[in-house]
C-alpha cells in the first residue's frame, strides 16, 4: 500500500485525499490549523448559486471517514527529504512520516487591505473587507447605521489585485463575481439601500456568472461605475466619502456611503511559501507554485513526486479547486502506476 | 642662454590655455544677469574674497572633502594638486633667488635643472635643490597611487569609477606622464651636470651605469615639454577643466551666484567644475536597479556635451545623496531641475479651472492645517494629527479637507516650473486669505515648497514633526514611552531636501525606543517611491526599496517610522516590518496611555505591536 502525505486540509486537501484514499491509498493529512475545511469555514455562501458554504464543508468533511485516511491537526510539515526514492517527512508534531508521494494544497492568503491604505481599512469604522462582510452574514450581524438599515452601500473590486503598486499583478479572478453575489445578498436583506460596484473589468468567467451580473442590474439595481477609487475619507457620523472616476462618463465622482466593502484579493501567503520551500518546489514572481506546464500538467510541480492541488498554484473558485484536487489525485495514481510498471 | 627648442610645446601649451581661460571667464561672467555681476562687484571688495581664497585652497589644493571621504584618495588628490602646486611656487622661488630678480622666462623656472647646469653650491641652493626634490616625491607618490586606483579601486574607498572618453584619455596620459618624465629628464641632467639632490641625482647615476645619458638627454626634456603641452591643450575637452574652474565656481558662489530657474552661463561654470571623481557613484541608489548611466557625473558630461537625453535626465530620484557627497559641492539636484524645466517647456499645464474655486474666509483658528494629496492616501496620518490636535486642544483650519490644488513641488521636479507656478500662486492667495499664523504641514514635499518657493511672509511653515515636538515640549501632550524598537527613515525631502533631522529623532525618542542605523541624517536611503522619477519601472523602485529594508531589519526593530506619506506607503509595500508615520506613534502611545492597562488581560505587561496600532473597532 501506497502512502500519500497531503500538505494543507483545505478544500484541496480534503478532496485529493479523499479521491486518493478511494482508491486504494493510505493518505495522511497534515493541516496547521485546529480544524479542516481551511477559509471555507468563514464563509457564508458560494456563488453562483447562494448555496451554503457549510453544505459543501459538511460534504467536503463526510469524506474524510474513509479507511486509510488520517488527519494531523495543528500540524506543520518542516522538512521534506527525498531517500530511495520516497520521502522522509518531519512534521512540528512528534510524527514522522515516510511518503511514496506528497501532494502540496497549501491554499492561499486574502489580501491584507490594510496595505490599501487609502481605503480605510482598519482605520474607519465603516470598512471592511468581502470576507469579513461573508463572516458578519454567517453571525448573522448586519451592516448597520445608527437610523437602521444602510442608505448605500459601496463595494471596491480589485483591492490587492491587478494592482502594481501593491505588488500584485495577476487577477484573483474569484472577486469579481463574489462582488455581484455580495451585492444582490446585502440587496435581498434591505431593499432600500443603494449599492454602487466600483470595477475596472467585470470578468464572469464562469458557468452563470454573466447571467448573475445581468441579475444584479436588472433585477436588483445594483449599480456599476467603471473606475477605481482613489481616496475614502471618514465623515463625522462614520460615513465614508468616498472619490473616484466615472471612466465611462469621464468625470470625477464623489459620493458618501454608510459602508464600504473592499473585494480583496487572493495572495499566495506565507503557508504556501513555506510549503514550497520546504519542498523544493519552484515558485512562480507572484509566489504562487509553478506547474511543470499551463496545460497538461498543472498538478505537477518542478520536484518528481511532488504535486500541487488548488489555489496554491494560483487564484481559483472552490468548484475549480475540486476539480483541481480530483485531477492531482490521478496524477498521483498515474505515478505509482509507472513506478510499478519500472519495477516489473 | 637661448630659449631652448624643446620649450616650446610647453610656452605654447601654456599661452593656450591662458588665453583660452580669460576668454571663457569673460565669456561666462558677461552671461550672467545684470543683478549677478552687481553682485560679483559689490562683493568682491568684502571679506567674501578672503573667504573664497580660503576655500579654493582648502578644497582645491588640500581636498578637505576627499579627506573625510577616504584618506587615501585625499592623500592622492592632495599630492597631486598640493604637491604640484608647490613645485610651481617653490621652483619660482628658487629660481628667482638664484638670479637675483623677478623678471625671468618662464622656462627657466619649469625647466630649471636644464637652465642652470651648474651644481648647486652654498646652503641656499641645497636646500632649494632637496625640496624640489622632495615634492617631485611626493607628486610621484600620488601619480603612482592613480595608477594603482585603476586596477584596485576598493583601496580609495570606491566600487565604481566613471568611464573615460577621448579627450580625457587623452589628457589623463599625459598627465600620468609628465611627473615620470620629469623625473627622468632631471635625474638624467643631474648624471650630466651634478645638479640633482637626493632623488634626481641618485636616480641619475642609476641611470647612466646602465643607460648612454648624453644621447638620452634632449628626447626627455622634449618629451616632458610635450606631455605638459598636451596636457594643457586638452585640457578644454577633458575633466581638468575642473581644476581652473572650480576656483571660478568657488568666487561666484561666495558672490551670492546660484542656479536659476533656465540654463545660464553658471550653469556651464557648475558643469565644467565637476571633475568626475565619481563619487557620486556609489552613493547613488539607483545602482541597486542595476540603472548605471543617470548618475550626476554622467548627466553633466551629458549637459556639458550638450547631448543630453530625456531617458538620463528623468531616470533620477532627486534624493540627493550624490549633492551631499560632491567634494567639490555642486548643486545638482538643482542642474538636473533646470535641465528639465528646459525640456518641458513646451507642456506647461494653464490650470484655468482653479480660477473657478472661491477663497476662503478669514478663520481665527490657530493653524491651518494642510495635509497633502499624498497624505490623502494614508488616512491614518490624518487620523492622527487631528486626534493630536484635540489632545493638545489647538484649533485648527483643515485648508484641504475635501479639495484643494496640489502644492506644485512634483510638477517643479519634473520640471513644470510655470504649471507649478500657477498652484503655488492660487494656494499661496487662499493662506494668506485665512490670516492664520502658522501652517502646519503632514507632507515633506509640500514642506519643501512651501518653505522656499511661496513667499508667506508672517506666517510660520512648520513641518508637522516640529509641530508635535513643539507641542509636547510645551506640555500640550502627554509623554508615555511604547515598548517598541523604532528606526527611523528620513525622508529626502525633510532631511537633505529641508535640512529636518533633529526634531523627528527627539520626538520619536520621547514615545518609542529609537535605535540609530549606519545610513540616516546626511546619509539617508531614499525609499525609492520619489515623484521626482518619472522614467523608472516600479520592479526597479522595488529592488531600491527592498535594499534600504534589508538594511532596517538588520537591526532587529518592531516597526519603521518615517514623517512622509509617500516614504510610508513605499515601504507598506514590504510585508517584513510595519511601517508608521511619527504622528500615529505619538497619538497611538499617548491612546494606549489613557487605555493602556485595562486591557483584557491586566497582568500582560509586554505590549503587542498589533494591539497597539490596530486595536479592533468599535462601532
Amino acid at each position: 500500500m501506497k502512502h500519500v502525505v497531503v500538505i494543507g486540509g483545505g478544500v484541496a486537501g480534503i478532496e485529493t485525499a479523499a479521491q486518493l484514499s478511494k482508491s486504494g491509498h493510505w493518505v495522511t493529512v497534515v493541516e496547521k490549523s485546529n480544524q479542516l475545511g481551511g477559509k471555507l469555514n468563514d464563509w457564508h455562501c458560494l456563488f453562483p448559486d447562494f448555496s451554503l458554504a457549510k453544505e459543501q464543508l459538511d460534504w467536503l468533511q463526510s469524506q474524510k471517514h474513509q479507511a486509510d485516511l488520517q488527519v494531523l491537526l495543528e500540524t506543520k510539515v518542516t522538512s521534506v527529504n527525498r531517500t530511495n526514492g520516497r520521502f522522509a517527512i518531519e512534521t512540528s508534531g512528534k510524527d514522522k512520516l515516510e511518503a511514496d508521494a506528497v501532494v502540496v494544497a497549501s491554499g492561499y492568503e486574502l489580501f491584507d487591505a490594510r496595505r490599501k491604505e487609502e481605503y480605510g481599512y482598519k482605520i474607519y469604522e465603516r470598512v471592511i473587507t468581502s470576507a469579513d462582510l461573508e463572516k458578519r452574514m454567517n453571525n448573522g450581524e448586519l451592516l448597520r447605521t445608527p437610523e437602521g438599515a444602510p442608505n448605500r452601500v459601496a463595494f471596491v473590486h480589485c483591492v490587492g489585485s491587478r494592482d502594481e503598486k501593491s505588488g500584485n499583478h495577476y487577477c484573483s479572478k474569484v472577486c469579481c463575481i463574489t462582488g455581484v453575489k455580495q451585492a444582490i445578498e446585502l440587496k435581498k436583506l434591505s431593499p432600500g439601500t443603494e449599492i454602487f460596484c466600483f470595477y475596472m473589468d467585470l470578468r464572469m468567467y464562469g458557468k452563470h456568472f454573466e447571467e448573475l451580473y445581468r441579475t444584479a442590474q436588472e433585477k436588483y439595481d445594483i449599480q456599476f461605475i467603471r473606475g477605481r477609487l482613489s481616496e475614502a475619507a471618514e465623515k463625522i457620523d462614520k460615513s465614508v466619502q468616498i472619490k473616484a472616476e466615472d471612466t465611462l462618463s469621464g468625470r470625477p465622482l464623489k459620493m458618501n456611503v454608510d459602508w464600504l466593502v473592499l473585494l480583496v484579493g487572493m495572495e499566495a501567503g506565507t503557508g504556501t511559501a513555506q510549503a514550497a520551500s520546504v519542498c523544493g518546489s519552484r515558485c512562480e514572481s507572484s509566489g504562487f507554485i509553478a506547474t511543470a506546464d499551463e496545460h497538461r500538467s498543472t498538478n505537477l510541480s518542478s520536484q518528481e513526486g511532488i504535486f500541487v492541488a488548488g489555489s496554491c498554484t494560483g487564484p481559483m473558485s472552490v468548484t475549480d479547486t475540486i476539480l483541481h484536487a480530483r485531477s492531482a489525485a490521478c496524477e498521483v495514481n498515474d505515478y505509482f502506476q509507472k513506478l510499478e510498471k519500472s519495477w516489473l | 642662454m637661448e630659449t631652448p627648442s624643446f620649450a616650446l610645446p610647453f610656452i605654447i601649451g601654456l599661452l593656450f590655455i591662458i588665453s583660452f581661460l580669460i576668454v571663457v571667464t569673460i565669456i561666462w561672467i558677461a552671461g550672467l544677469s545684470k543683478i549677478d555681476k552687481i553682485r560679483i562687484w559689490k562683493n568682491m571688495p568684502t571679506r567674501k574674497t578672503g573667504e573664497a581664497l580660503a576655500e579654493t585652497f582648502m578644497e582645491s589644493l588640500l581636498h578637505r572633502k576627499i579627506f573625510r571621504k577616504n584618506p587615501v584618495l585625499g592623500y592622492m588628490h592632495t599630492s597631486l594638486a598640493f604637491g604640484w602646486f608647490l613645485l610651481i611656487v617653490v621652483g619660482h622661488i628658487e629660481t628667482a633667488l638664484h638670479y637675483r630678480t623677478l623678471s625671468f622666462p618662464i622656462w627657466k623656472s619649469i625647466f630649471f635643472r636644464y637652465a642652470e647646469q651648474t651644481p648647486p653650491a652654498g646652503f641656499e641652493s641645497k636646500f632649494f635643490a632637496a625640496s624640489m626634490d622632495f615634492l617631485l616625491l611626493i607628486v610621484l607618490s600620488g601619480v603612482m597611487l592613480a595608477y594603482y586606483k585603476r586596477i584596485h579601486k576598493s583601496l580609495f574607498g570606491m566600487k565604481r569609477t566613471t568611464r573615460l572618453k577621448v579627450g580625457d584619455r587623452i589628457s589623463l596620459t599625459a598627465l600620468w606622464l609628465i611627473f615620470p618624465l620629469r623625473l627622468a629628464a632631471e635625474s638624467v641632467s643631474a648624471n650630466l651636470y651634478h645638479n640633482g639632490s637626493f632623488l634626481t641625482q641618485s636616480a641619475g647615476n642609476l641611470l647612466a651605469s646602465f643607460v648612454p645619458v648624453q644621447q638620452m638627454e634632449m628626447p626627455l626634456w622634449w618629451a616632458y615639454s610635450c606631455a605638459l603641452g598636451v596636457f594643457f591643450l586638452t585640457m578644454p575637452v577633458s575633466r581638468y577643466m575642473h581644476i581652473p574652474v572650480e576656483v571660478l565656481l568657488i568666487f561666484l558662489r561666495k558672490y551670492g551666484i546660484r542656479l536659476k530657474k533656465n540654463v545660464n552661463t553658471y550653469t556651464r561654470v557648475q558643469v565644467f567644475s565637476c571633475s568626475r571623481c565619481g563619487i557620486c557613484l556609489d552613493s547613488c541608489q539607483m545602482n541597486h536597479a542595476n540603472i548605471r548611466n543617470t548618475q550626476s557625473v554622467y548627466v553633466l558630461k551629458q549637459i556639458r556635451g550638450r547631448r543630453l537625453s530625456d531617458e538620463q535626465l528623468f531616470n533620477c530620484l532627486l534624493c540627493g545623496r550624490c549633492q551631499n557627497d560632491c567634494p567639490v559641492g555642486l548643486d545638482l539636484n538643482n542642474l538636473r531641475i533646470t535641465q528639465r524645466i528646459e525640456s518641458t517647456m513646451e507642456y506647461n499645464s494653464q490650470y484655468d479651472y482653479l480660477k473657478s474655486d472661491c477663497m476662503p474666509k478669514p478663520v481665527s483658528t490657530e493653524v491651518i492645517y494642510f495635509a497633502g494629496c499624498m497624505t490623502h492616501l494614508t488616512p491614518a496620518i490624518i487620523k492622527s494629527m487631528r486626534a493630536l490636535f484635540e489632545m493638545a486642544g489647538v484649533s485648527y483650519w483643515f485648508m484641504d479637507e475635501d479639495k484643494t490644488a496640489c502644492c506644485g513641488r512634483p510638477l517643479m521636479q519634473a520640471g513644470q516650473y510655470q504649471a507649478a507656478q500657477k498652484l503655488v500662486d492660487h494656494n499661496r492667495e487662499k493662506i494668506q486669505a485665512s490670516g492664520a499664523k502658522t501652517l502646519v504641514v503632514s507632507c515633506p514635499i509640500c514642506y519643501k515648497v512651501f518653505n522656499e518657493d511661496y513667499s508667506l511672509p508672517g506666517i510660520r511653515v512648520v513641518h508637522h514633526s516640529e509641530y508635535l515636538l513643539e507641542l509636547m515640549a510645551d506640555k500640550r501632550l502627554p509623554i508615555h514611552k511604547l515598548p517598541l524598537r523604532a528606526v527611523y527613515h528620513d525622508p529626502c525631502e525633510l532631511g537633505r531636501g529641508s535640512g529636518i533631522y533633529h526634531q523627528p529623532r527627539l520626538l520619536l525618542d520621547e514615545y518609542a525606543n529609537l535605535i540609530p542605523v549606519r545610513n540616516e541624517k546626511e546619509k539617508a536611503w531614499c525609499c525609492g517611491g520619489s515623484l521626482a522619477n518619472i522614467k523608472i519601472q516600479m520592479s526597479e523602485r522595488d529592488q531600491i526599496r527592498q535594499k534600504a529594508m534589508e538594511e532596517y531589519l538588520s537591526y532587529g526593530p518592531d516597526v519603521l517610522v518615517t514623517a512622509c506619506p509617500l516614504c510610508k506607503k513605499t515601504f507598506a509595500k514590504d510585508r517584513n516590518l510595519p511601517v508608521h508615520d511619527l504622528s500615529e506613534v505619538v497619538y497611538m502611545a499617548i491612546r494606549q496611555k489613557s487605555t493602556g492597562n485595562t486591557s483584557e488581560d491586566p497582568g500582560k505587561k509586554e505590549v503587542n505591536y498589533e494591539q497597539i496600532f490596530f486595536p479592533r473597532i468599535t462601532s
